[in-house]
């Protein structure tokens, strides 16, 4: 393993948490680390880069308004052509990575290792780790054909750590003309609004499932997450009937959260839900049904109706402030 | 409009997955039902090729042993016809190969829009409607959670980290679906009749030009070195509410420190 690339996604404060998170992984790896990164921004995000690890940086640049899948790819796939060689290629296991990973795959003719939450070095080659039936089990893999492998990795499996290089040197590496693969334009932007910290960076997360009977009761959750500093999650059922967003949603096709305490209100925890949230540091799970799964990974259980034991929480937590 | 929707077809999931000792792949043996993942892209096409004058749906899949019985299920909700990719040397492929022969099943259905569900419920890897896209030269929006289309353009409300983005493209394109979007039908009694008598056709790899070599066990070109369990995370302590569960968990988090 001589030399990574990763994929540099930014958000409104610069790299994204899973960005430093690969970084850190990479240098762990391999000796030279870059990333390939775009937007008009590029260049006030080097510092960064360069202090977690990367020594360099390619700059697709400004994508004006496509869709950064297919001219992404297209501008990776062409400094491969020309010449630079990286042995494995990291992507963020995102909404915008994973399509960069796809189209990435198929320019270079490389199938792609997703869900990966954890790589080391086995005999010269890079093994990937995938947890599977909601973590019960790791399978352990690596790519059998010729290089770059593309691996896409899920959020918290490498801890970002800063390693003080210096500015990474930004290169620029445009897409060119991608035809109509990159015909897909957004045209405008919404933000939800959202209040306290976010879903996958909160200390705290309190999370929602059917158990709360209606879409109404999820303000109670919301509730107890404010009056903890923390942020409101849902299990996919509840996302599924409407009652919440789809940004809410925890587990394996939802965020993975890693907070110092997880509260789950009438969530059964079957093993999708599980893998994305057990690496919670302390789990208290209230739940009616003594079987309901999630009590096998509860620090407290209450075994208890939601429509009590929250409201009187609540109220508790209220006349302490 | 010609709508095309990858449909994946796969063990029970309310049936406990296993991974088969001798070859370490998800065991695929037993009866396989549509996934219902992709319940949300045939009931979206539905809706779409309804607002379009002229549309019809075919779906697409790939699935060992001639399998059909989760196409039905598909074609009972009220899809025209499927096409379904069947041939041994299939066995073990990976996602760009599988990629590979439904892009090569789909070029041959001519389709303004192909909907595919955002990842599968068994193998997850939620890359393979875009290598589709990517090899079929369309553009492509996943996570969608709104599409409306006149038949030359799409326009998708596309989920973000932030909230969601207003998209437009013109067609042919790919779109990913997520669960939940569309509330999908059940297939009526006439559904389930009709479904028997609409077409499928079942192609091998030569039919589609594809070289056995490429794809199955023999084309993948990754492998999975070994299985072993995760470290299992102990439960703790189990209370009943009798009116004093909100204080149990107030003391919990006072000795976290969190309150
Ligand atoms: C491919 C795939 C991916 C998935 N990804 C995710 C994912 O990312 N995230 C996710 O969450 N799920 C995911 N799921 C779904 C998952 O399998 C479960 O279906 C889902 O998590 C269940 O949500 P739930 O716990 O809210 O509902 P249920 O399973 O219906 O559980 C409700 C619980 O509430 C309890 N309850 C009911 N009433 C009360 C009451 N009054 N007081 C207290 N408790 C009560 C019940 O005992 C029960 O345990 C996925 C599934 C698949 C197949």
């Amino acid at each position: 393993m001589d030399r990574i690339w990763v994929l540099a996604e930014t958000g409104e404060q610069g790299p994204t948490p899973l960005t430093l998170e690969l970084l850190a992984a990479a240098r762990g790896l391999a000796p030279r680390v870059e990333a390939v990164a775009w937007g008009p921004g590029t260049a006030s995000i080097a510092g960064v880069l360069g202090e977690h690890g990367a020594s360099r940086v390619y700059d697709v640049g400004d994508l004006a308004g496509a869709l950064p899948g297919a001219p992404v790819a297209a501008a990776m796939a062409a400094l491969v052509e020309r010449g630079e060689r990286p042995d494995a290629v990291l992507f963020p296991a995102s909404y915008d990575g994973r399509d960069v990973a796809g189209r990435l795959s198929v320019r270079l003719d490389r199938p792609v290792l997703t869900n990966v939450t954890g790589l080391s070095v086995r005999d010269g080659s890079l093994v990937t780790e995938h947890p599977v039936f909601g973590g019960a089990q790791i399978v352990h893999a690596r790519f059998t054909g010729e290089g770059p492998g593309i691996y896409v990795v899920r959020a918290k499996s490498f801890a970002a750590a800063s390693a003080g290089g210096a500015a990474a040197e930004v290169v620029a590496a445009p897409a060119g003309d991608v035809g109509p693969t990159g015909a897909a334009r957004i045209v405008e932007r919404h933000a939800e609004e959202a209040s306290g910290p976010k879903l996958d960076e909160a200390a705290v997360v309190v999370s929602g499932g059917r158990g709360l009977g209606s879409a109404d009761s999820y303000a109670l959750v919301e509730e107890l997450a404010r009056l903890l500093h923390g942020a409101p999650g849902a299990s996919r059922a509840i996302v599924d009937a409407g009652w919440v967003p789809y940004s809410h949603q925890v587990g394996q096709t939802g965020k993975t959260v890693k907070p110092t305490l997880y509260v789950g209100w009438g969530i059964s925890g079957a093993t999708q839900r599980l893998v994305g949230m057990k690496g919670a540091k302390s789990i208290v799970a209230i739940n009616k049904d003594r079987e309901a799964p999630i009590f096998s990974v509860a620090d407290l259980g209450v075994v208890g109706d939601v429509h009590k034991v929250l409201p009187a929480l609540i109220e508790a937590l209220r006349s302490r402030s | 409009m010609h709508v095309v929707v990858c449909v994946k077809q796969i063990p029970d999931p309310a049936a406990p997955g296993s991974l088969r000792k001798d070859t370490l792949t998800l065991d695929r043996s037993g009866k396989l039902v549509m996934d219902d993942s992709d319940s949300y892209g045939v009931e979206m096409a539905l809706q779409l090729a309804s607002g379009v004058d002229g549309s019809e749906v075919t779906l697409v899949s790939m699935a060992p042993g001639s399998e059909t019985s989760g196409l039905r299920t598909a074609l009972a909700m009220g899809a025209a016809d499927a096409i379904l990719v069947s041939d041994d040397a299939l066995a073990g492929s990976d996602a760009l190969s599988t990629a590979k022969v439904l892009a090569a099943a789909i070029r041959r259905a001519e389709p303004d829009l192909v909907i595919a569900a955002t990842e599968s419920t068994d193998g997850y890897t939620g890359t393979l409607p875009v290598q589709v896209a990517e090899l079929l030269g369309m553009p492509s929006v996943t996570f969608a959670k709104r599409v409306s289309t006149d038949g030359t353009t799409i326009k998708v409300e596309r989920q973000t980290e932030a909230g969601y983005d207003d998209v437009e493209c013109p067609l042919p394109a790919v779109v990913t679906v997520t669960a939940g979007v569309v509330e999908p039908r059940y297939p009526s009694f006439k559904g389930i009749m009709a479904a028997k008598s609409k077409r499928i056709d079942v192609l091998g790899l030569a039919d589609l030009g594809i070289d056995a070599a490429e794809v199955g066990s023999r084309g993948a070109r990754e492998e999975v070195l070994d299985v072993a369990d995760a470290e299992a995370r102990g439960g703790g302590e189990i209370v009943v509410d009798e009116g004093d569960g909100a204080q149990r968990i107030v003391a919990f988090l006072e000795q976290l420190k969190v309150i």
